[in-house]
């Protein structure tokens, strides 16, 4: 008979205790970034696509050794060069990302050795078209330079 | 005032608009509050404070098509709506706003308004069954439990209540708790009666209308998280808003029954300047606790629910109500 | 509530749970026969977000298999990725500098604080009551804001590597740690003041779907379930692995089985976890993050090997058959949601629905840990 009341007491004080605590939430300031009025600022580490990295002149630092090419799980990146008359190296005349199967893994910056690609801070990337996504990154990185 | 046509048609119109506006605005309290609460802001980009929020969404309600499942009940689809709405809409005609502010004050007016609650039950019914869903039965089927279990003691309390003033009707019951606020229903120390329990009584006639307008922690009828939307899953477009609508009303008139029989209506606290002011400032603050509730707390089982009913509810109430009488009689 | 019902079996119904319910976080259908309210038989049907990740463990070489393993379960990534980078430094002898040892450990902490403020949130709004959601992801966006800013990316990290880790972490991260610590000591107070001493709450969870102890031996359950019936196995403490042995932690133990205890294991764990990030954050030592000579190219010797770590879901174990090429011969995971959910299907008779989906609520699961 005891705990019958002494829970009905209980319970409601519990209840109380639970209000007051939604009561003090609702005098505190809002905690939400309210976008598109507001926009956060992405960290410098921040993995967006990978776009190519100019040198002083604006040309890609690619030398088409293919690694990054071999390091990708999902094969994403295709690779293609060329080699112009009168030097001993290979130049970037075509590098492709296929964005809609990149899983921003990192393996390809981390293993490029000519410090050539990095990560850009994209993610307002909506789109209606597939190919919107198959991503030219030397346009890309002549887009950049203008 | 005279019972011409005219007053008659203004006083009904005034009555339903007022319910109209309060249910829609209603919607648009509640998002906010529950944003505040959640430390969100809640609807604010259509119109100043997002006020536009309820229009708009009316709007697209009716520009929605309404999708009559095949193999349903065609009369009781479209009739379990207009079954939940209408009652909340007629209860507000007996319901007086001040002294003089009440568009028809019946004699017996708890009585027709409580005779007009139990027809919301049956909406509920019609809703589940007609559905040909399920979820729909199964959430209905609770539902109406749930509305009978706590009927009784909310009228056993409103008995409590009408014995202590005398009569049914609504502005002589608010007439009897004139002068300050120790003369409201809620304190036990009324003129000449001393009755410990009332309180109490406020207590469990505010828990029966939160039940009774299936509204957490009691919404085990629409329990978004386990059975979809419960009893109304199949209704799209306006039969959905209405619903919500009907809800929303029902919450309006359980706020006004409360004050009316609790909290002294329309009287001040300090006995000055009574009038239809206080009354909206007291149904607005009675709302504003309905829906902070519902924010804070999870919801209870069937078998919560129906316990906490017959086995603390009833027997509180009905030794509430012996107690009353026999102080009535000894005093 | 588990009472002896008897049925006519014309006269039972069957409702579908289906795949897309706002209850069983992901895709899992549960097949259920009921009469009025309560289930006479229910039956979980898995497999619809099946993406052979076992048999992507076979085509793709090991450094190509960082990221498969932290989209097993998005929601305690980190835990999982250490698992399998643990397994193969094991096997192919890599040694890893402390600081890593320790980072690692830091991390998985703090994605286990993650992964349980989610799971309590979810819960909490599976019971009906909305805002403890919002609460609990605001004090997770703490936790994913301090990660993102030495990993780059808030939900699928490949931050481990074989040997180490990615990138250091800078005095930012330890500062924000230092100080995330503290606030959610007081969310927690909060928390339990909130939902905890709630007594519809309490009603709801008291005794509701006690599971004994020889029942979770039987199905091979770990984590909360098993500890919150009474049985005291901890991965991290029983078959220490990385640098566990140097914390000083507790492992929270409830008797009764009922899924109240399954909840006060997992508010508990959030606390020892605060312990754990504390003693790491004062023991971290300098020093590098990757070995010197990090093998790029990594060809095990043929053999058979396995690793299990406590993940926020329980028991993970991964085992390895190499056969001495570049890729694995056969790469298994031992999922342990997937030993936790067939419970429901055998605890489930005779309860009401409303019970067996907050029962569903207190195992935590995630389906595309089941799946894989």
């Amino acid at each position: 008979m005891v705990t019958y009341f002494s829970e009905i007491f209980s319970g409601l004080w519990s209840l109380i205790i639970g209000l007051s605590i939604t009561f003090r939430e609702f005098f505190s300031p809002t905690v939400t970034v309210h976008y598109p009025y507001e926009q956060v600022v992405m960290p410098e580490r921040f993995r967006g696509h990978i776009q190519l990295k100019g040198d002083e002149e604006g040309n890609p630092k690619c030398v088409v050794c293919m690694m990054c090419q071999r390091a990708c799980p999902s094969g994403c990146i295709t690779v293609a060069g060329k080699k112009k008359e009168g030097e001993k190296k290979k130049t970037l005349s075509k590098y492709t990302l296929d964005f809609t199967k990149c899983s921003l893994c990192g393996s390809c910056v981390e293993s490029c050795n000519f410090d050539a690609l990095e990560f850009s801070k994209e993610y307002k990337l909506a789109s209606t078209r597939k190919e919107d996504f198959i991503m030219d990154l030397m346009q890309r990185l002549e887009e950049q330079n203008k | 005032m005279e019972l011409t046509f005219f007053n008659v048609a203004v006083a009904v119109t005034i009555a339903i608009g007022f319910a109209a506006i309060n249910a829609a605005y209603l919607v648009w309290a509640e998002r906010r509050g529950a944003g505040r609460i959640q430390r969100r802001p809640g609807p604010n980009i259509n119109g100043p404070l997002g006020l536009l929020q309820p229009p708009l969404d009316g709007i697209k309600l009716m520009a929605k098509q309404l999708i009559i499942p095949g193999g349903a009940d065609k009369a009781l689809f479209i009739a379990a709506p207009v079954l939940a709405m209408a009652p909340a809409i007629v209860s507000f005609v007996t319901l007086p706003f001040s002294d003089t502010i009440v568009a028809h004050n019946l004699n017996v007016g708890v009585l027709a308004i409580f005779a007009f609650a139990s027809l919301g039950g049956i909406s509920l019914l019609f809703a589940g069954w007609s559905s040909r869903n399920k979820y729909a039965v199964m959430s209905s089927v609770r539902a109406v439990s749930q509305a009978i279990a706590y009927e009784i003691p909310m009228l056993v309390t409103v008995i409590t209540v009408v014995m202590i003033a005398g009569t049914m009707n609504l502005t002589d019951i608010v007439a009897a708790q004139k002068g300050g606020i120790w003369n409201w229903n809620i304190f036990p120390f009324k003129a000449g009666l001393f009755n410990p329990l009332m309180t109490m009584s406020f207590l469990i006639f505010f828990i029966c209308a939160l039940a009774e307008t299936n509204r957490a922690p009691f919404d085990l009828g629409e329990a978004e998280s386990e059975l979809v939307a419960g009893f109304h899953t199949e209704y799209g477009s306006m039969g959905f808003g209405l619903f919500f609508m009907g809800e929303y009303a029902n919450i309006v008139v359980g706020a006004c029954l409360t004050t009316l029989l609790f909290l002294g209506g329309w009287s001040c606290p300090f006995g000055l300047f009574p009038g239809v002011w206080w009354f909206l400032l007291k149904i607005y603050v009675i709302i504003a606790t309905i829906i902070w509730i519902r924010w804070t707390f999870p919801r209870t089982t069937i078998y919560g629910l129906l316990n906490l009913s017959w086995k603390i509810l009833i027997p509180f109430s009905l030794f509430n109500l012996l107690l009353t009488a026999g102080l009535l009689k000894v005093f | 509530m588990s009472v002896p019902i008897h049925i006519q079996p014309d006269e039972t119904f069957v409702l579908n749970v289906g795949p897309q319910h706002p209850a069983t976080h992901g895709v899992l259908r549960v097949k259920m026969e009921m009469d009025g309210e309560y289930i006479v038989n229910a039956e979980t049907v898995i497999g619809y977000i099946h993406r052979m990740h076992e048999k992507m463990g076979e085509l793709k070489t090991y450094p190509q298999y960082y990221m498969n393993l932290s989209r097993m379960d998005y929601l305690g990534a980190l835990g999982y990725s250490h698992g399998h980078v643990l397994l193969v430094e094991k096997v192919a002898g890599i040694e890893v500098p402390e600081r890593a040892e320790y980072i690692r450990a830091i991390t998985v902490e703090l994605n286990r604080i993650a992964s349980h403020l989610f799971w309590f949130g979810a819960f909490v709004m599976d019971l009906g009551g909305f805002s403890p959601l919002m609460y609990a992801l605001q004090d997770r966006e703490h936790i994913l804001d301090m990660l993102e800013r030495i990993t780059g990316s808030r939900l699928t990290y490949s931050y481990y590597r074989f040997g180490g880790l990615y990138n250091d972490i800078d005095d930012q991260f330890i500062e924000s740690a230092r100080e995330f610590i503290p606030r959610m000591r007081k969310s927690l107070k909060k928390y339990h003041k909130l939902v905890t001493g709630n007594i519809i709450f309490i009603k709801r969870l008291k005794d509701n779907a006690i599971l004994s102890k020889e029942t979770c031996r039987k199905y091979g359950a770990s984590s909360a379930v098993a500890r919150g019936s009474g049985i005291n196995y901890d991965v991290r403490k029983n078959e220490p692995y990385s640098v566990y042995p140097e914390f000083d932690f507790d492992v929270p133990v409830y008797p009764e089985g009922d899924s109240l205890a399954r909840y006060n294991v997992r508010m508990a764990e959030i606390e020892q976890s605060l312990r754990i990030i504390e003693q790491g954050l004062d023991k971290l030592p300098d020093g590098p993050i990757m070995p010197k000579k990090a093998p790029k190219i990594i060809k095990p010797p043929a053999g058979d090997y396995y690793q299990a770590v406590e993940t926020a879901r329980g028991n993970f174990g991964i085992r390895l058959i190499s056969d001495g090429t570049k890729v694995p011969y056969r790469l298994k995971l031992r999922s342990p949601t997937y030993s936790n959910m067939h419970l429901f299907d055998e605890t489930a008779k005779g309860m009401l629905i409303m019970d067996a989906l907050a029962f569903m609520g207190s195992l935590d699961l995630v389906i595309p840990e089941i799946d894989r």
